[in-house]
């Protein structure tokens, strides 16, 4: 049945999911929600909540206010705090019950920038959508009020074209490219974040800005002088298109998962620096003929699986299909992949014939149907931190040493 | 300039507290120092709540229980949560890290049910679709209804009604994770203790029995309560001694009900209402005075003569003389999640010698207040710091030389190892109460000063006392 989830964990919430894009910016975010509903968030999906001091609040919103609908407490409360905490931004997070009275977050973002002169964003979540939305939401909102200037010279000069997958032609001359979409929620604090800039380097790029986990409101605000735009998840997917089109910015989908998809994303970086056209750099892998052995089904993240089906295909032959609950766009899905929003389409999915395998959170366990091999890959999204010590990093490194031999 | 941090946990770059506004900490720092809006001296501080409303913080310390834990004490039921994604989400992996996820289901409300209604539907239907999956019969289920809920023109009286003919061998309870009426009329921790024992149905009484009701911990065994019992024959009961739901249905045999935390009046008001069960206030209190008036009620209900406490009095004593010999005037701070009589603990350390100097809490209960009048008076330099206000997120979370911490908020804003990781009263072995708690409590002072506590670690786990998978 839809809406049910019997056996499985839920995903975090787009609430969450902007608290979470903008963690490391300096802003002060208040979610606009019940005392207490804070903690749902810094307990399971914030890891950075114990060592990374950032302020993320709650408006303690009582039944009174919420029938009354007092927008004044929460406008005093705010301003009153920003006040004495002197925040780069402020931003106001919708919930359910704002949701269902009609909370106008736009006009008491604008109310607040007015009285505190601080540059204030309202985002109308509602804790009924997926965190991908927030992430989303966030991002192309951070982006679009930060980056407002270019880069002057041509973004395709820094590579030679000659060659099938182009190298750099000087290390001197990287192009710049800006990680959209990166946040705990998909990639936890395994050390991904810093191995896609590693990985970047060792192809001759530079990181610009790594949006949102290691960089600054600062650093955004020179994300369209970057030469490429990669996007590493749905949540990154709307900025890169506001950059593409602020300032013909090409980005590319995809995650250097694995060693040898790793090679072909950078090569389709390259290509998509010198064309000037953004492309998804999973779609042109053709699906393995694994001679019937049949397939895997790969629970999660579009982006973030369907690069792990991209590894795998490419390294081992096999083929992953992905099985995608969360929002995503048809750019990101590959034609074997599918949207499969209930438990119970899930539940089908993996019963299909040919079906031999299940990757997917831990907490998906519990749909196993007997004979399949289930294959454990920790979303922080979905089980928050409970896998924390055993998420592995996939980034640029073969799949069967960093994650499984799917062939076995 | 922001610092450049870390997103690799097995690479931590540790630079002083981890703060990202490193330029101006300092600045920050001070707005949530003495004085400020987040902390004054006890002199300065108000009674019952010291803080402005404002905003609010929530602290990594996590060993509070929540609705959750305290459903799960009914042995043989299963949670069912109707909620939003969002709301979902702390409910579905606090069931998961206590390894509960097979007492735990949920139906997400959406847009549509907002917009366009059918949440009868919905949550009839979806009670079925669990039922179907589960591999299991509950005896009994526990459906959570929402803030929304309250919003909606829902009809709680046909889904219940309707579930109950369709499932007969089922018991349903009504329960509510409603946090936007936490400062309007019953709030969600006394509901919830309402309907723990809602299922109970009327029996015979047993004059045997008397309950413990309320309590998330079970009151440790050497509390001396047990003997004032047995003494009169009586044997106590409380929901933790249940492995089965017929257990669990016995404590509705109990004539007399005994409350210890403030949050299961409600509970008690009903359960006389409904079963005829008559009860007692008997808070944790650490005052002798306050203690001895507790087991009068008790002696004077079970038909006996009041048991003389001195020697109970000289062994508390001793215990906390001993904690005074060894920590000298090492500063001690306490926090409000350590028990809810805090004001009264603080008075008993203050009257051993034991160096009280920072407290933790953003309200007092009404029965503390004669307490913290007397601590007010005799030692206003205390300081009282919020555990909620924004500035906290701030304030300096170090302290010079060792300190002392009972509680894990108490412990995270001293940044101490040293700490009693004592939550609502309990710690490892229940509930402490009465003298012997005092003694075990001091003796948990004395091992806390001695051995730290890798606090990280243990003030993230939720639910104290409850099994962690993390």
């Amino acid at each position: 049945m839809k809406q049910v989830a019997a056996l499985i964990s839920t995903y975090s919430s787009d609430e969450f999911g902007v608290c979470s894009a903008l963690y490391e910016l300096g802003g002060m975010v208040v979610m606009h929600d019940a005392s207490g509903c804070n903690s749902t968030y810094t307990t399971h999906d914030e890891p950075r909540w114990y060592d990374m001091d950032s302020m993320i609040y709650i408006s303690a919103i009582s039944e009174m206010e919420a029938i009354m609908g007092d927008d004044e407490k929460l406008i005093n409360d705010i301003t009153e705090t920003a006040a004495e905490l002197h925040p780069k931004f402020i931003a106001v997070v919708g919930a359910p019950i704002p949701y269902m009275i009609g909370t106008d977050f736009q006009a008491i973002a604008e109310i607040l920038e007015h009285k505190t002169g601080v540059p204030c964003f309202g985002f109308e979540a509602n804790g009924m959508d997926h965190y991908t939305r927030g992430i989303s939401m966030a991002l192309e909102a951070i982006v679009d009020r930060f980056a407002l200037t270019g880069k002057e010279n041509s973004a395709s000069a820094a590579y030679d074209s000659s060659a099938d997958g182009a190298a750099p032609r000087e290390a001197r001359s990287g192009a710049v490219v800006n990680l959209l979409g990166a946040t705990p929620l998909d990639f936890s604090l395994n050390g991904s974040i810093e191995s896609i800039e590693i990985w970047l380097e060792k192809n001759g790029f530079k990181t610009g800005a790594s949006i949102a986990m290691g960089c600054s409101l600062e650093d955004i605000s020179r994300a369209g002088e970057a030469d490429l735009n990669l996007v590493l998840s749905y949540g990154g997917l709307a900025a890169a298109r506001l950059l593409e089109k602020r300032f013909g910015t090409p980005y590319v989908v995809g995650i250097p998962v694995g060693a040898e998809f790793a090679a072909h994303l950078a090569g389709r970086m390259r290509g998509a620096i010198e064309t000037g056209k953004s492309l998804s750099s999973y779609m042109d892998i053709p699906a393995p003929e694994e001679g019937g052995a049949g397939w895997i089904a790969a629970v999660g993240e579009s982006v973030y699986q369907a690069s792990v089906a991209a590894a795998a295909a490419m390294e081992q032959g096999v083929d992953i299909r992905v099985l995608c609950p969360l929002d995503t766009d048809d750019m990101l899905m590959r034609p074997q992949d599918r949207l499969t929003p209930e438990e119970d389409d899930i539940m089908e999915a993996i019963k299909e014939e040919g079906c031999r395998g299940f990757m997917a959170d831990p907490m998906y366990r519990p749909l196993l149907p007997q004979g399949l091999t289930f294959y454990a890959l920790p979303h922080e999204a979905f089980s928050g931190r409970i896998y924390d010590s055993v998420n592995p990093n996939l980034i640029d490194r073969p799949l069967a040493e960093s994650l499984y031999d799917f062939r076995k | 300039m922001l610092k450049k941090l870390s997103h690799d946990r097995n690479k931590p770059e540790k630079t002083g507290c981890g703060c990202l506004f490193d330029d101006r900490s300092a600045d920050l720092a001070a707005a949530a120092g003495i004085g400020g809006p987040a902390s004054v001296s006890l002199a300065e501080a108000h009674f019952p709540a010291p803080f402005k409303e404002g905003l609010e913080y929530s602290s990594p310390a996590r060993g509070t229980w929540n609705i959750v834990h305290t459903g799960m004490l009914i042995p043989e039921s299963h949670e069912i949560f109707v909620c939003a994604e969002g709301c979902l989400r702390g409910v579905v992996l606090t069931a998961a890290e206590m390894d509960g996820m097979g007492r735990y289901s949920a139906i997400e409300v959406r847009e549509n049910n907002v917009l366009e209604g059918g949440m009868e539907e919905l949550m009839i239907d979806g009670v079925a679709d669990v039922l179907e999956k589960l591999p299991y019969r509950p005896k009994a289920i526990l459906i959570f209804i929402n803030c929304q809920h309250f919003f909606l023109a829902y009809d709680q009286d046909y889904v219940f009604d309707t579930l109950r003919k369709r499932f007969p061998d089922i018991d349903f309870d009504d329960c509510y994770m409603i946090p936007t009426l936490r400062k309007s009329g019953i709030t969600p921790d006394q509901k919830m203790r309402i309907q723990m024992y809602e299922l109970l149905k009327p029996q015979p009484f047993d004059d045997s029995l008397i309950n413990i009701i309320g309590s998330n911990r079970k009151v440790f065994a050497d509390s001396e309560i047990y003997d004032i019992a047995a003494s009169a024959g009586k044997k106590i009961v409380q929901i933790h001694d249940s492995n089965t739901y017929e257990e669990y249905q016995n404590m509705a045999r109990a004539p007399f009900n005994i409350y210890i935390e403030p949050l299961a009046k409600n509970s008690a008001e009903r359960l006389e209402k409904r079963l005829g069960q008559k009860y007692a206030y008997l808070p944790a209190f650490f005052r002798y005075d306050r203690i001895d008036e507790n087991y009068r009620k008790l002696a004077e209900y079970c038909g006996i003569t009041a048991i003389d406490t001195s020697g109970l009095r000289a062994e508390a004593d001793k215990a906390l003389a001993e904690v005074k010999d060894l920590i000298g005037d090492t500063p001690v701070a306490i926090d409000y999640s350590f028990t809810f009589e805090i004001m009264s603990l603080v008075r008993l350390l203050l009257e051993h010698g034991i160096n009280v100097r920072e407290i933790f809490a953003d309200g007092f209960a009404a029965e503390d207040e004669e307490d913290f009048r007397w601590v007010q008076k005799n030692y206003p330099d205390i300081r009282v710091s919020s555990c909620v206000r924004p500035e906290m997120r701030f304030a300096d979370r170090q302290r010079d030389g060792r300190y002392l911490a009972l509680g894990q908020k108490a412990a995270y804003f001293t940044g101490t190892d040293h700490f009693v990781n004592v939550v609502e009263g309990g710690g490892d072995e229940g509930l402490y109460y009465g003298y012997k708690g005092i003694v075990r409590i001091a003796e948990l002072m004395k091992e806390a000063f001695m051995e730290p506590k890798d606090m990280k670690t243990i003030i993230q786990r939720k639910g104290r006392g409850v099994k962690s998978v993390i």
